[in-house]
């Protein structure tokens, strides 16, 4: 236990000269207690760096809480508070030196008490704009391309390749239904980052070849493979526009309006966000872009096979399809590409010119397959699902924003509701997300989550850097059930009040302290 | 009109049949969301179309079933080939047990 404590203290001490606004806080503010006082006032050296780097960014409250919710959890029945209290005690007492002692090895022992035993369960899936389950119905489908039928679909001189070829042909049907397209516009990628890449590059290296039109237009909440593309794009001498959002993360039309100039080649626009779920007006972007002649590319990710979508209603000229977002297998999407008015590309993959000659590679049929029944079943069963989903989306969402100081982050009106992004004042959303062992969540979109930064997409919409680290997307899905999002509910009541009870911030705050009119000292 | 009749209630009877089987089938998937899907998405579906009177209607969507079951014994089995650990969900709902395990479920 000494031990325990006495490393919680440590990692608080190393965790004080880092950027963290709790922290930092912790730091200056003179009512809180004596433990964490003493621990930040430790000379710099005793700061060890062979903890796991990933906690150190965390706060104060943060890791000390962390480690007794998880003992909340363990010690079911047992006597956590007095455990605590002792924790508490040692803390203040033996704080300082005792600290500065300890070896990297007992952090580490210490972390692993603090984890769930992995014997209670596996957490709930709740991440469904980061991948989906694969339905059982699509790997039914995909079984007999994995086992008897192997043929390569581009072989047309035997039955094997024709067997091959038909089921794909028949994916590509099922995929053009879905989205109103004819099924020569649909080209098989390996999934949406390609398509991205594949539209973006192309349309723009195409037309840069007549050395006129040099200009993509984008949104600053797109994707990182769109984000990614365009900067690419820059550096080859292309000039980008990155359009801002409203507050609501939807863009304002006559700012798209004003930026489209003669020279403008591409419109590239999501149709759902992965972070925060709104959903743009596809519609008049498209009429927009029709009527000045620029094309539109949308990254449809995460709308296909869940809100409805038409290519030709919309005027979309390209669109990005990922399977594995739609519970189809991973390792295939597709890349819409209008015939007519037809879109030319650059491909960027060149070779035996399968696919149109835009995207050259065998392809596999077991993946297109899947691929294909995934979206058979979604265009079948979206007014099931959607009902589903929005079920169990206002459930968790009514029940989320009934905790005080908690905000939904996007447009309340234009958001797909399988995806719900909250703000949890005053608590850190990494630390929640640690609380919260027995979910899995995500603060923002999986490409970052690596990284502690706060999410450009919140910070887009104007929020604070607070508000953008306290924030954590919900996913619900098809295979989401009823008793998952209750038990949500009652572990994210539990555990937010948990953390908050632990933040001197929060303490001030209940004390009726407005945060923005202190003044902060200087470190 | 009575062969209409008895037509009718033969379907009614398969109907019935085929409902019952694809609730037990699908109890038999390991993983959890699935099982739950595939019990609601049947319970749903036989619900909706309760009140179907087209008898040709009423065959087409036996038919269907009848797929969607060989399906889901196909699919049972592979999940309990390859299973995972209960989810915290279930062991706080069954207090550690496991929905399907009746006592005919193989585990490997």
């Amino acid at each position: 236990m000494a031990h325990f404590a006495s490393s919680s203290i440590r990692q608080a001490s190393r965790l004080v000269p880092k950027k963290s606004l709790l922290s930092t806080s912790a730091r200056r503010i003179p009512a809180i207690s004596r433990g964490q006082a003493a621990a930040s006032s430790l000379p710099p050296q005793s700061q060890t760096p062979s903890s796991p780097s990933s906690l150190r960014y965390l706060s104060v409250s943060a890791r000390s809480s962390h480690a007794s919710v998880q003992t909340d959890i363990d010690l079911d029945g047992k006597n956590v508070m007095d455990k605590m209290e002792k924790a508490a005690q040692l803390a203040a007492n033996t704080a300082a030196g005792n600290a500065a002692t300890q070896g990297g090895s007992d952090v580490a022992e210490a972390l692993k008490q603090a984890h769930i035993d992995p014997g209670e369960g596996r957490p709930i899936y709740l991440d469904m704009q980061a991948t989906t389950p694969l339905d059982p119905r699509a790997l039914d489908a995909m079984l007999p391309f994995y086992t008897g039928i192997y043929g390569n679909p581009h072989s047309r001189t035997h039955a094997y390749g024709w067997e091959s070829e038909k089921a794909v042909e028949t994916a590509r049907t099922h995929i053009a239904k879905l989205i109103g397209a004819d099924p020569k516009e649909i080209i098989f990628t390996s999934g949406a980052t390609e398509s991205n890449n594949m539209s973006i590059k192309g349309v723009a290296r195409f037309f840069s070849r007549s050395g006129k039109k040099k200009h993509i237009i984008t949104t600053q909440t797109e994707h990182k493979c769109v984000l990614d593309s365009c900067r690419h794009l820059q550096d080859e001498g292309y000039d980008v526009t990155y359009l801002p959002v409203q507050q609501s993360g939807r863009i304002n039309m006559e700012d798209l309006e004003a930026a489209i100039r003669p020279e403008t080649c591409l419109v590239s626009i999501m149709a759902v966000n992965n972070e925060i779920g709104v959903i743009q007006p596809i519609e008049q972007i498209g009429k927009l872009c029709r009527e000045n002649k620029v094309f539109f590319h949308t990254d449809a990710a995460q709308a296909v096979g869940k809100i409805p979508l038409d290519v030709n209603a919309m005027n979309i000229d390209l669109m990005s399809i990922s399977s594995h977002k739609i519970y189809g297998p991973k390792g295939i999407g597709a890349c819409y590409v209008r015939r007519r008015p037809r879109v030319r590309l650059d491909p960027i993959i060149s070779g035996g010119g399968q696919e149109r000659g835009l995207r050259s590679g065998t392809l596999a049929p077991a993946l297109v397959v899947g691929f294909g029944e995934a979206c058979r079943i979604a265009a079948e069963e979206m007014p099931y699902d959607t009902n589903h989903v929005k079920a169990l989306s206002n459930r968790l969402l009514s029940g989320l924003l009934a905790l005080e100081h908690t905000t939904q982050n996007g447009d309340p009106d234009h958001f797909y509701p399988g995806c719900v992004n909250v703000s949890f004042a005053y608590v850190e959303g990494e630390s929640l997300l640690m609380a919260l062992k027995d979910i899995a969540l995500s603060s923002g979109s999986a490409c970052t989550s690596a990284s502690l930064e706060p999410s450009y997409v919140l910070r887009a919409l104007g929020s604070s850097d607070e508000s953008a680290h306290s924030s954590i997307r919900f996913g619900i899905g098809r295979f989401t059930t009823d008793a998952e999002v209750d038990y949500v509910l009652k572990a994210v009541r539990e555990r937010v009040s948990f953390l908050r009870e632990l933040s001197p911030l929060w303490e001030l705050v209940q004390e009726g302290v407005d945060l923005n009119t202190i003044e902060w000292s200087q470190h | 009109m009575s062969s209409v009749t008895a037509l009718r209630g033969e379907a009614a009877q398969q109907a019935r049949s085929l409902y019952r089987q694809l609730l037990r089938q699908s109890t038999q998937f390991a993983a959890y969301n699935f099982r739950d899907y595939a019990h609601r998405r049947t319970r749903d579906s036989f619900r909706e179309n309760a009140g179907e009177t087209d008898l040709r209607r009423v065959q087409e969507m036996l038919q269907r079933g009848l797929k969607e079951l060989q399906l889901l014994k196909r699919q049972a089995v592979i999940s309990q080939f390859y299973k995972s650990d209960a989810l915290v969900v279930e062991a706080s709902q069954n207090a550690g047990k496991h929905i399907g395990e009746k006592g005919d479920v193989i585990r490997q």
